[in-house]
């Protein structure tokens, strides 16, 4: 490793050949404002364009300034971060991108979360001199996202995600100059084009040109409609990212005060959506080994690996790209969506009530689930089995809204009988958790025997494509996991061509799974949020002292009382469902 | 019909108009007439001889005699003399130092070569289309040369002392940037011809690539044995369908002759060429931004470091010249380092070709040593200022260049003196602006080009640029303020010291210029409001002269938002608040009562 | 055709070029023939040079004047398009500027025909190397 020496505002350090001058500069504590750049370390996800301006540095005996995300250290290079000559740059740069920048902040949904409200303020921006015209697009809802494009600040972040990371290729900039906006090809809406609706656009947004679309209103009407029912699930990973919305650290658990805070909403009843993960994995689990031992005997009819199907950006992903492969991925489900039919059957049997009086909100990590629940496949006569579909970040508003002083919240447990869950269903939130599930179920029911250790250390962890094999008495089954739709696009593309070498294949479309879902509090580039988000959720896990799905006594019941036995005609019928071919869906128009 | 034992070349009265060589061409004439040689000798008007400063020119053939600054009085000595004498009038032969040029150039019929052809040798010689005709003047000697002859290392070190450097603009040393990619190690390296010419007004990539397809071939081959690339890529302006015809045509050729595609010459050496279409965008001709446009991706460019030679087309080794620098390859290797060192400056070898453009009467391209001054440029090869008006500024290097005036004339024109006095050299882009040419919207001229062709992708350039030219607008129309002068220089200076690509590091180049050379004429459409060149509209009023006018009621009949008032019989007004400017009361007026002021 | 190895080839090329001109078929010998070059660059089409050419071409025949009428690329001389360059047997090459189709009739009758120059030559003003 080769060291290279530097002095960065008259402080003289060393660091690796390669180094940028911003990673440099923080390294003796110099933070060299940034806006399009973008690293979250670990995940291999970097967006670095030198498009903002904004960390433009002097280098001496250069003869324009230097963008320091972009810019390596070289020996003996001379740095000023706060010259009167960057000062002035940086500043103008600014007011530039404001001058070109609606000024509604007060109404806007990233106030107070905003990297460019939070830029303005830091660099002291008073007034706009540069004032002018300003560039203005179609505003585009689609079922998930709101694209507010006179937002846009052409950071790239959204671009790099949905092309480099996702491969999914709906956003990309368009026209040139002062017009170049990012958006679908032909500035289509996102609805035709081949967007999975994961939402790692928003995510990376650092203004509002990006959001989600807003349920909470429909929400609070139905709260307030006293011939309803309203009951919540909340998925495995909010829990894990909600705290950091009122100010808690990353990686607080926050389960309890949750299901407090969801009950002072009036919510008539709170459940978990690990209920149904737990009944995902009886599914899912039973359907990989009815397959295995299929295969395994010979029966060329059935196709390996088996794909896991509980992410509904994932489903868009392969109906839209790989729709050759419709047969492959799992027909469980996805947990949200096996909770609503339970709940809409089984459950409203209980309460006796008709489905229609029973409103079922999910709170997700995610915005792909509020497209999933509007799927017309999981609805009966019009009716959704899931209402609405708020992500972690609605849900804090909610919250805040309500006048509910989160972080004093007594702690308390789901409601019976659907908030009873195992901590299988727990670490559905994380990359890498659903096969593990899936592997502490099927073990059992395969082998017959107990598992020994319920930890499998060797499906856990952050690269983007990881593969380990799990010996199941003498079989060895082959598993593989992806995170990212780029990385499972690689593994797809094994599967078409027939060089797959797996028996099960996990895919989450968020980088790090659901904790990094598009409908989190936002991480702003800050990787160790995700990384202590995945650390709660397996903490969560160790803490419940049941953690295989089948040993859930609610599960073991639903079978008995209204399921008979896994793949059962009504499991099939409530439980499975079948996919599209989305590949000619895109019309221009 | 007659045929003359002689001929008298004028030059042409339209473009030497202030030199009066029309009169004398009818005194040259009268004289003829009055000495009955009419039927014997002919007067002929001819183009621009290239010496207005000494014009009128008259030329006698076929003895080959020339008269410099001759007068119509001159006209009966030069018919007696000469023509009935057989005497040369040596009062009017040029100056002894240029004829002494004359004499040692001998047979050559003009004597003044201010131009010389390097790139453009075979332009509007040979059949672009004829590959035996581009090797009956030499062609594939070169290639031939450097495969049979010289190592890779030697072709570069050859093309390094030449002294050679990129003509797309930058500049930049072309062996240098052969060695580069050369000493890159990768199983696949490219050859890219940036054929993208943008810069509007410059049209020496298209004439070299319509002209002398070959050239460029052969260069690109002699690029590929030194760097060790077997694949050669012509990223050209789908809007050149000609030069596009015509490579392809000398591609074909080449492949048919062996002088394209397996072990060419026997050497074991290979080297093919394919075509990449651009769809126009003038920043594709920014390396980085040209090889994503080939890539298929968004025509933008990106950071550099890593620079094309080592992370270019498809991430490999690309040696990216332009046009008219390859052009420059195959002479080099046929007459020598030194021959080309020894032509142009210090730094900045060999020659350039411009196209001359705007207020100038010999609109075309031309080729000059490096170091020619502009003075020369202009007036002696442009054949100077069309109308014979003023010289007011001059722009060099496309859209993004600056404006350079009468100071800067006898500068040698270089890379280092054209950046040193504000400008660039550019692609060779020179426009010519004379007294009728409103500085400022000259500079919203060009910066309505680069905010047009601006990729978007960095904030200055996006931003910046439309927020110069609104600034520059509102100058125009008499809005403008001394804070925005202020504004105009801040927010140029920092377009240029923070933009990505040299698209934006340059686009203020033309407000920076013309606030630097030009002052007093934005303080005039500030303060003052007015546009001493008459072009800013906003600025100027229609009036109507009271003493002139005689009440026709034409122009307020014409007048399209009703501005214009008075009794029939007599004089009429314009109402300014109401006025739009349009002119049509002027046009309509056939008593010229209306003035603009 | 010849598929060129060495320099020989090259040179062979260069030498046979100069001696005979082939024009469909026919020989000609260069040094009885009016030889014509028409510049065809896109400046000079755009302003009708395709026209000038074809109609020298059509005409010189009809006017039973061995000559051959080539295409080039652009001289240079963008404000006097349509350019040709015209040399006459044993004679220096004279250009031509701002060419159309009656210019082009009155060159061939009275420079081509009988020596006599007109209007519009374009002297020229460089070195080519």
């Amino acid at each position: 490793m080769e060291l290279v020496k530097l002095t960065i505002d008259k402080k003289t350090l060393e660091v690796e050949r390669g180094t940028s001058i911003l990673n440099a500069a923080r390294k003796v504590g110099i933070e060299i404002p940034t806006l399009c750049y973008l690293n979250l370390d670990g995940l291999n996800i970097e967006n670095k364009p030198g498009g903002c301006r904004i960390c433009v540095v002097e280098v001496e005996g250069r003869r324009n300034l230097a963008p320091a995300c972009a810019t390596e250290v070289t020996q003996g290079m001379v740095v000023k971060t706060n010259s009167t000559r960057v000062l002035n740059a940086r500043r103008t740069v600014m007011e530039l991108i404001l001058s070109d920048h609606p000024f509604d902040c007060l109404v806007c949904p990233k106030s107070g979360n905003c990297e460019l409200q939070s830029l303005a303020h830091r660099l002291g921006i008073r007034d706009i001199p540069y004032q002018g015209e300003q560039s203005t697009y179609r505003k585009d809802t689609s079922p998930s996202i709101i694209r507010d494009v006179d937002k846009c600040i052409l950071c790239r972040r959204c671009e790099m995600m949905c092309n480099e990371i996702q491969t999914v290729g709906a956003l990309s900039a368009i026209n040139r100059g002062f017009m170049a906006v990012i958006a679908p090809a032909f500035e289509m809406n996102l609805e035709k084009s081949p967007c999975t609706y994961c939402g790692q656009c928003v995510a990376v947004c650092p203004t509002g040109a990006l959001t989600e679309v807003d349920h909470t209103r429909q929400v609070i009407t139905a709260l307030a409609d006293p011939t309803k029912t309203v009951i919540v699930q909340t998925a495995p990973a909010v829990r894990a990212a909600l705290g950091e919305e009122f100010g808690l650290e990353p990686g607080t658990l926050v389960t309890g005060k949750m299901v407090s805070a969801l009950r002072e909403l009036g919510f008539d009843y709170v459940f978990d959506t690990d209920f149904g993960a737990d009944l995902t994995i009886m599914e899912e689990g039973t359907e990989l080994l009815d397959r295995l031992t299929k295969y395994l005997g010979g029966d060329r009819n059935v196709r390996l690996p088996i794909l896991t199907s509980c992410c509904p950006a994932w489903v868009n992903f392969f109906e839209h790209n790989f729709p050759e492969l419709k047969d492959v991925p799992s027909t469980a489900r996805s947990p949200q969506q096996m909770f609503g039919a339970i709940a809409k059957t089984y459950f409203a049997n209980q309460l006796g009530i008709d489905r229609k009086n029973l409103v079922v909100v999910s709170i997700m990590p995610c915005l792909a689930k509020k497209y999933e629940c509007q799927r017309t496949e999981f609805s009966t006569d019009g009716n959704p089995d899931v209402d609405f579909s708020l992500s972690t970040r609605e849900l804090a508003n909610f919250i805040k809204l309500a006048n509910i002083d989160f972080g004093a919240l007594p702690e308390s447990d789901f409601d019976r009988p659907l908030g009873e869950s195992t901590g299988a269903a727990v670490i559905f939130g994380t990359t890498g958790g659903v096969i593990e599930a899936a592997v502490r179920t099927a073990y059992e029911l395969y082998t017959k025997k107990p598992l020994a250790k319920v930890d499998f250390e060797e499906l856990r962890g952050l690269e983007g494509i990881r593969a380990a094999n799990v010996d199941f008495d003498g079989l060895e089954l082959r598993i593989g996991i992806a995170h990212g739709l780029g990385n499972a696009r690689k593994l797809l593309e094994e599967v078409r061509d027939g060089k797959s070498q797996y028996h099960a294949i996990e895919i989450m479309a968020c980088p790090g799974g659901c904790i990094g879902g598009g409908g989190q509090p936002l991480h702003h580039g800050d990787a160790s949020i995700l990384k202590a988000r995945q650390k709660a959720i397996y903490m969560e896990d160790q803490n419940k002292t049941i953690r295989k799905s089948h040993e859930n006594p609610y599960i073991i019941q639903l079978y008995k009382e209204f399921l008979g036995h896994p793949l059962s005609e009504k499991a099939h019928h409530l439980l499975h469902t079948h996919y599209f071919d989305k590949s000619t869906q895109i019309v221009i128009e | 019909m007659a045929k003359y034992r002689m001929h008298l070349l004028v030059c042409d009265g339209t473009t030497c108009h202030a030199s009066q060589s029309e009169s004398v061409k009818n005194a040259l004439q009268d004289c003829l007439e009055l000495n009955n040689l009419e039927n014997e000798v002919k007067v002929v008007s001819t183009g621009c001889f290239g010496y207005c400063e000494k014009g009128p020119i008259v030329k006698v053939l076929p003895d080959n005699t020339l008269y410099v600054k001759v007068k119509p009085g001159d006209a009966e000595e030069i018919v007696k003399e000469h023509i009935l004498n057989g005497q040369i009038v040596k009062r009017l032969l040029p100056t002894e130092s240029v004829a002494q040029v004359y004499a040692s150039e001998g047979k050559t019929p003009f004597f003044d070569k201010k131009q010389i052809r390097i790139a453009l040798r075979n332009c509007g010689f040979i059949d672009p289309e004829n590959i035996e005709e581009y090797i009956a003047h030499d062609g594939y000697q070169a290639l031939c040369k450097c495969l049979t002859e010289y190592t890779p290392q030697q072709v570069i070190d050859i093309i390094k002392r030449s002294g050679l450097r990129g003509r797309g603009g930058g500049g930049f040393p072309t062996g240098l940037k052969w060695e580069i990619t050369a000493k890159v190690k990768s199983d696949q390296k490219y050859v890219i011809c940036n054929a993208d010419e943008g810069d509007p007004g410059a049209f020496m990539d298209r004439s070299i690539m319509e002209g002398d397809p070959h050239s460029v071939i052969e260069a690109m081959a002699i690029n590929g044995y030194c760097t060790g690339a077997n694949k050669g890529l012509v990223y050209i302006r789908a809007e050149y369908p000609l030069a596009v015809k015509r490579l392809k045509v000398a591609i074909d050729q080449a492949r048919a002759y062996g002088l394209l595609g397996k072990n060419i010459f026997n050497s074991g050496f290979d080297f093919d060429i394919e075509l990449r279409y651009g769809a126009g965008a003038f920043v594709c001709g920014e390396e980085t931004a040209l090889i994503h446009s080939m890539e298929g991706k968004r025509g933008e460019p990106t950071f550099k470091p890593p620079f094309p030679s080592e992370h270019g087309y498809l991430g490999k080794p690309s040696n990216v010249n332009n046009v008219e620098t390859y052009a420059n390859v195959p002479v080099i290797i046929n007459k020598g380092a030194d021959w080309f060192a020894s032509i142009g400056t210090e730094k900045s070898k060999g020659s350039k070709v411009f196209a001359l453009a705007g207020k100038i009467n010999n609109v075309g391209l031309i080729e000059v040593p490096m170091g020619t001054t502009l003075r020369d440029v202009i007036f002696k090869i442009g054949g100077g200022i069309k109308g014979g008006k003023e010289f007011k500024a001059v722009q060099t290097g496309g859209p993004s260049g600056g404006c350079l005036t009468s100071h800067h004339l006898d500068t040698p024109i270089d890379y280092d003196n054209l950046i040193a006095a504000g400008s660039m050299m550019g692609s060779g882009g020179m426009i010519v602006m004379d007294e009728d040419d409103c500085m400022v919207s000259i500079a919203k001229f060009y910066l309505g080009f680069t905010v047009d062709e601006s990729c978007g992708k960095c904030s200055p350039c996006r931003i910046g640029n439309k927020r110069l030219y609104e600034i520059l607008d509102k100058i125009t129309k008499g809005e403008g303020t001394m804070e925005d002068l202020t504004k105009l220089r801040n927010l140029s200076e920092v377009i240029k010291d923070t933009s990505l690509c040299g698209l934006g590091q340059t686009s203020p180049n033309p407000v920076l210029s013309t606030l630097d050379n030009f002052w007093e004429e934005y303080v005039e459409h500030v303060v003052d409001k007015k546009c001493r060149a008459g072009s800013c509209k906003g600025l100027m009023k229609y009036i109507i002269d009271a003493e002139a006018c005689t009440g026709c009621t034409a122009c307020a009949r014409a007048c399209p938002v009703n501005a214009i008032s008075g009794e029939r019989k007599g004089p009429h007004f314009i109402n300014q608040e109401i006025c739009i400017k349009c002119g049509t009361c002027m046009e309509k007026c056939k008593f010229n009562a209306v003035l603009l002021q | 055709m010849v598929h060129v190895k060495t320099i020989e080839d090259l040179k062979k090329i260069k030498e046979e070029f100069g001696k005979r001109i082939q024009v469909s078929g026919k020989n000609f010998d260069p040094e009885k023939v009016v030889q014509i070059k028409v510049g065809l660059g896109t400046s000079g089409i755009a302003s009708g040079a395709k026209e000038v050419m074809n109609f020298l071409r059509d005409e010189l025949e009809k006017r039973n004047i061995e000559a051959l009428v080539t295409q080039t690329g652009d001289m240079g001389y963008s404000y006097a398009e349509p350019t040709i360059e015209v040399k006459l047997p044993g004679q220096p090459a004279v250009v031509f500027g701002k060419v159309n189709i009656k210019k082009a009739d009155e060159i061939i009758e009275r420079y081509i025909k009988n020596g006599e120059l007109i209007d519009g030559i374009l002297p020229t003003n460089y070195m080519t190397i």
